[in-house]
């Protein structure tokens, strides 16, 4: 078998030609092939169900590929950093109920053996910065779901990872709650925000690298630099739409043309994915049917 | 407070029938004694009552401790090993299904001390539920945040300690409040099986006793105590479960997810 020599090295997050396959013998991705660079944030959209969440879960080191390669922090397991390098932020808040705001946040800290009393400066810091300073006390059943969601990005951010892969993270949340948080994320990310807290971290900020899965269009191109489109079962990238607006981007990008151009794009590109099978020869499909001639066409 | 009030009117109304149903319909004490007998009764005899309620109790708690210590050591071994969970819980079930009645009286063969089986009849009634709800508790953990301690590598010290007993905790709570219920009706079927003879004997022997008299005032004055103690243990459980979870557990019902 032979590949395409792909520049990875550069790459913080990389797949080449992964498949997964699940137990059960479910083909949930196919040929999947994708490149985060340092620093850049993407969003993968998709219907529920096409292997987004697979996707995650691979980088992560939570499952292990079918075939193919994968370079990831995560994966590197000889490395020291590799514990702190990922965080994960659920669809659900995915907080321990028994446990306070605070010792929520703890949490990735106290499992890398650092104090309570270590750690206690970074997790205020990490607080307060998702607007939680106060509720360091607080138990997740006291929270609303917005509060809740804040905490469980709290408790990625706080050792300072090198990736961050978000799952759906606003789904279950109302909208209103949703642009905020949206905003909000944007500025955790991309820093230098006008807060006491981030002078500590400007100088030996790493930038993070985001993969951020979503079913909404217009969530996908308010966060991300770049959107890949995959299709449904047998997940695989179909698609790809640049949104070149620089950051910060506030409120008013969703009022621009440039935004209602990259929504158009991906409304297309997913009613192409989703209305009939893939087109080859798609202006913005990277992947033709060529990958899927060497492989049994899947009947589902 | 107000929610006390009902249960408390309609328990003293029952009461109070009772008492009057005996008065008019003249029923003969020895037949149906009415509660005023009963509460005097109590009070006459309350020496002795005391010393085989204190028996019992004893027998009660020592079982349900064993109980909890066996069930929760044993779901812990379970929980670490599939294989010795499909070897061993048939056993279990086995133990749970044979109506202690019927064993206990081979119990007490085999076993020379007479408390030493009549723990061991209370703790095989009371060990399962313990047993089956620690196990439950431990596989309780959300599975995502299964991945989060996977994802930042805790060691299986970590696991057990920052994870799956915190989870399994409400499970472990639920399975003491009928496994102390259990553990006492345990007790007081093998101290039935037992029979009333020897000294330190518990308040089913009282029963006995008082029933080959036709005592049945005193018969009532020592179910009344059972009966009480029953309540006391499920009030202690309920009171200890909502003092241990009450910030998350109870909450999380109150807001209703």
């Amino acid at each position: 078998m032979h590949t395409r020599a792909m520049p990875t090295t550069l790459a913080t997050i990389a797949l080449q030609q992964v498949s997964k396959r699940f137990a059960g013998g479910l083909l949930a991705l196919e040929d999947v092939s994708l490149q985060v660079a340092p620093g850049e944030f993407v969003a993968l959209l998709g219907p529920s169900g096409c292997g987004k969440s697979t996707v995650l879960r691979l980088v992560a080191g939570l499952d292990e590929a079918s075939s193919g390669e994968l370079q990831a922090p995560a994966l590197k397991r000889g490395s020291e950093q590799a514990n702190e390098a990922t965080a994960f932020v659920f669809q659900q808040p995915t907080l321990m109920p028994w446990a306070s705001v605070f010792d929520n946040v703890w949490l990735p800290l106290r499992l890398q053996g650092v104090s309570r009393h270590e750690a206690a400066p970074r997790v205020r810091q990490v607080l307060a910065g998702v607007g939680l300073a106060e509720f360091e006390r607080a138990y997740p059943a006291e929270l609303s779901g917005g509060m809740q969601m804040r905490t469980s990005i709290a408790r990625a951010l706080v050792t300072q990872p090198q990736v961050l892969l978000m799952d759906e993270p606003f789904a279950a949340l109302d909208d209103i709650t949703r642009r905020k948080l949206n905003t909000d994320l944007l500025q955790w990310w991309h820093g230098p925000a006008p807060s006491s807290a981030q002078a500590m971290t400007t100088a030996d900020r790493v930038p993070i690298t985001a993969l951020f899965v979503t079913h909404s269009v217009s969530e996908a191109v308010f966060l991300s630099q770049r959107v890949l489109v995959m299709s449904a079962r047998p997940g695989r990238i179909v698609a790809e739409v640049a949104v070149p607006e620089p950051y910060p981007r506030t409120q008013a990008f969703r009022l621009t043309p440039a935004f209602a151009e990259a929504c158009r794009q991906l409304s297309q590109a997913l009613e192409l994915a989703h209305g009939a099978p893939a087109q080859p020869g798609s202006s913005h499909a990277p992947h033709t049917e060529a990958s899927a001639t060497h492989a049994p066409a899947p009947s589902v | 407070m107000k929610q006390r009030v009902l249960p408390a009117l309609v328990l003293l109304g029952l009461v109070a029938a009772w008492e009057l149903l005996v008065r008019i319909a003249n029923i003969p004490a020895f037949t149906l004694p009415p509660p005023s007998l009963i509460a005097q009764t109590l009070f006459a005899n309350f020496g002795s009552l005391a010393a085989s309620w204190w028996t019992t109790v004893k027998i009660t708690f020592g079982a349900l401790a064993l109980a909890c210590a066996g069930g929760g050591l044993i779901a812990a071994v379970f929980a670490l090993s599939p294989l010795l969970e499909r070897a061993l819980l048939p056993v279990a079930v086995i133990l749970q299904v044979t109506p202690l009645v019927a064993v206990a009286p081979l119990i007490l063969i085999y076993v020379e001390s007479t408390t030493a089986a009549l723990l061991l009849c209370a703790w095989i009634v009371a060990f399962f539920p313990m047993l089956s709800n620690t196990l439950a508790g431990l596989r309780a953990a959300e599975v995502h945040l299964r991945d989060l301690f996977r994802l930042y590598r805790a060691t299986p010290l970590q696991r057990l300690r920052l994870l799956l007993l915190p989870s399994a905790l409400p499970y472990f709570l639920a399975g003491l409040r009928i496994s102390g219920g259990l553990s006492l009706i345990g007790a007081v079927t093998a101290e039935m099986v037992a029979g009333a003879a020897g000294r330190d004997t518990g308040l089913a022997s009282r029963i006995l006793e008082a029933s080959f008299r036709t005592e049945t005032p005193k018969m009532f004055a020592a179910l009344t105590l059972l009966v009480l103690t029953g309540v006391m243990i499920y009030a202690l459980f309920n009171w200890l479960s909502l003092r241990l979870l009450g910030r998350w557990h109870a909450s999380a019902s109150r807001h209703g997810e």
